[in-house]
């Protein structure tokens, strides 16, 4: 009976109840695609980083997850040669080329591609001339790209010259020489990455770089540690960033909820007079209203979550490249949490009042 | 202090306090009702009837005195106690009716006997209660669908649902026209004489208090005649 009086509660006043399980949804969806984002971007960029096919990377002192931290000599990659077990070592410079987060790789292509099985032309050539730039399907459907289109970055015009088949290193690739000269970084690289002669060498590889005093300044990754880097909680301020965000997430449900349950305990004071008349007590009027606000907190998680499959297919669509939103169904369960926290509370003001209504003043209530 | 009455109030004193002013409500009423009667209390606005009713229904405790209504003290009675005699004891007809907007009749009287902690579907003599009031056939409506007569007997069966040992029926007919008014007073006399049901009806008609058993007028607070 209790379910049946909170449904059709929430029926007599159809357009305020959508309205509140929308506004609801809304923070939900901010949060989602906020994660969505972050998981995107890291599992993006590990996946690219992985599909190089390296043992072990070696970047400056001074680097973390997302910034090399400056640069370094390019002839560490040779010096890298001469080690044991080494087979092969390839300098990437990495140059920010369009917002905060996407950067283009300066690569030495015949090299590069040696060690990684090389780029999968899907149109157009590698490198023929010194403003020649390559491009990823995802960058080029962003851009709406072809081979032959100009693109600026750096100030420049760059033609591009191929189109690769996306999932390795970078959106946008480079002749090293060209973006070193261009960024001003003659010679230099911002990681070395290393291909070993067998796997299985790499922890004694690094162990012996580490105890070298020269090399003992660079940071030193196998491939699974640096993966294992990939996580929001290495990433500098973003665990916070996502706080505040749910700590918006859970304000705004509060708010909506508190408001809009405030709004319907006033309309209903006389029928809140009209239950108690007929014995209900105050735990069952404030049950009322909590089973309402569990159930726009509901609504709105649920509709949150088709709102940032949405997001995402309009990301996906308009900036497949730039932005690399997934979705994380995990997260489902904690805006779930996040949004009952917030509607509950909200809640639970309007609710008390209403419990608290004498039955008499709310009898006489027009 | 029962000798076999159902309601027996002594000297009940109800002062509300508006603001900073005391406002006396009733200044020392004396009533006994027997089981079984049907008691009409007429009396102008502002006589105390409509909160002597209050009280005995257990929506606001007296000030001071004696209440005894089936058996349980009212005075110094929790707030818990007093939903109690709501759920069980007595039920309510008000003047507006009262029903539940968003449901339709049938959840109007389930609610009452939801409450109540009773089972969902009552039993026979219920629908021969349905019969007796006429609604059978209204009962999937809302009250937006029902006329007042209809919305009144709907009010009348979900106090009865819950077999309450009281029906106290605040100017049932006060929202009803004439025709309608006559078929809610010879309702409520038929369920007073066919199931003994103790009734105490408030009214400002002296031919609707004509169909109780007694009255008693109020006046400033007190009962003045009928006692």
């Amino acid at each position: 009976m209790t379910a049946k009086i909170v449904l059709e509660n929430l029926k007599h006043k159809p357009m305020r109840s959508l309205l509140s399980i929308l506004l609801v949804g809304v923070p939900v969806t901010l949060i989602l695609c906020l994660v969505g984002l972050s998981h995107g971007m890291l599992e993006d960029t590990q996946r690219r980083t992985r599909a190089i096919g390296a043992d072990i990377i070696v970047r400056p002192p001074g680097s973390n997850l997302l910034s090399t931290g400056g640069a370094m000599p390019a002839a560490i990659a040779g010096a890298l040669e001469k080690r044991p077990h080494v087979k092969m070592a390839v300098g990437v410079l990495n140059a920010l080329v369009q917002g905060v987060d996407l950067y283009a790789a300066g690569i030495d292509l015949a090299r590069f591609n040696r060690i990684s099985g090389g780029f999968k032309l899907q149109s157009g050539a590698s490198f023929q001339q010194p403003d020649d730039v390559m491009i990823d399907e995802y960058y080029a459907s962003e851009k709406k790209a072809r081979v032959g289109s100009y693109l600026n970055f750096l100030n420049r015009q760059w033609r591009v010259c191929g189109i690769y088949r996306g999932g390795m290193l970078s959106h946008i690739v480079f002749p090293l020489r060209v973006l070193q000269d261009v960024t001003e970084h003659a010679n230099q690289v911002s990681q070395v990455y290393v291909k070993l002669d067998d796997p299985a060498n790499t922890d004694a590889v690094i162990h012996s770089l580490k105890s070298d005093p020269g090399w003992g300044v660079y940071k030193l990754y196998s491939m699974d540690d640096f993966m294992a880097l990939f996580s929001t909680n290495n990433i500098p301020g973003l665990r916070e960033f996502v706080w505040v965000i749910v700590s918006i997430g859970v304000v705004i449900g509060f708010a909506v909820t508190c408001l809009s349950m405030y709004m319907a305990v006033l309309q209903r004071t006389r029928e809140i007079g009209i239950l108690k008349s007929l014995g209900a007590s105050n735990a069952f009027v404030l049950r009322i209203v909590l089973a309402e606000a569990f159930i726009m907190g509901m609504g709105g998680t649920a509709l949150g979550v088709v709102m940032s499959f949405g997001a995402w297919w309009l990301i996906r669509t308009l900036l497949p490249a730039s932005i690399p939103m997934v979705i994380v169904p995990i997260w489902w369960l904690y805006a779930l949490g996040i949004t009952l926290v917030g509607t509950l509370l909200g809640a639970l003001y309007p609710g008390l009042a209403a419990a608290r209504h004498d039955p008499i003043e709310a009898l006489a209530y027009e | 202090m029962n000798n076999g009455h159902i309601i027996q109030i002594r000297d009940l004193r109800k002062v509300y306090r508006l603001g900073k002013v005391d406002v006396p409500a009733l200044r020392g009423v004396d009533l006994s009702v027997p089981p079984g009667e049907f008691l009409a209390i007429v009396g102008p606005s502002g006589s105390g009837k409509s909160t002597l009713f209050h009280i005995i229904g257990g929506l606001t405790p007296p000030t001071s005195g004696t209440v005894r209504v089936a058996g349980q003290e009212l005075p110094g009675m929790t707030g818990a106690g007093r939903t109690n005699l709501r759920k069980r004891t007595v039920a309510f007809v008000f003047q507006k009716f009262n029903l539940l907007p968003n449901l339709t009749a049938r959840d109007n009287i389930a609610v009452a006997r939801y409450l109540a902690g009773m089972d969902s579907k009552p039993g026979p003599e219920f629908e021969e209660i349905l019969r007796l009031l006429g609604i059978a056939s209204r009962l999937d409506h809302k009250p937006s669908a029902l006329s007042g007569g209809e919305q009144q007997r709907v009010a009348i069966a979900r106090a009865l649902v819950r077999n309450p040992a009281i029906l106290l029926a605040d100017e049932p007919t006060g929202n009803l026209d004439t025709e309608n008014s006559k078929a809610v007073l010879e309702i409520l006399r038929d369920l007073n004489e066919r199931l003994g049901q103790t009734i105490l009806m408030i009214t400002h008609n002296p031919e609707a208090a004509a169909y109780g058993h007694r009255t008693v007028h109020m006046r400033d607070g007190r009962i003045v005649e009928g006692m």
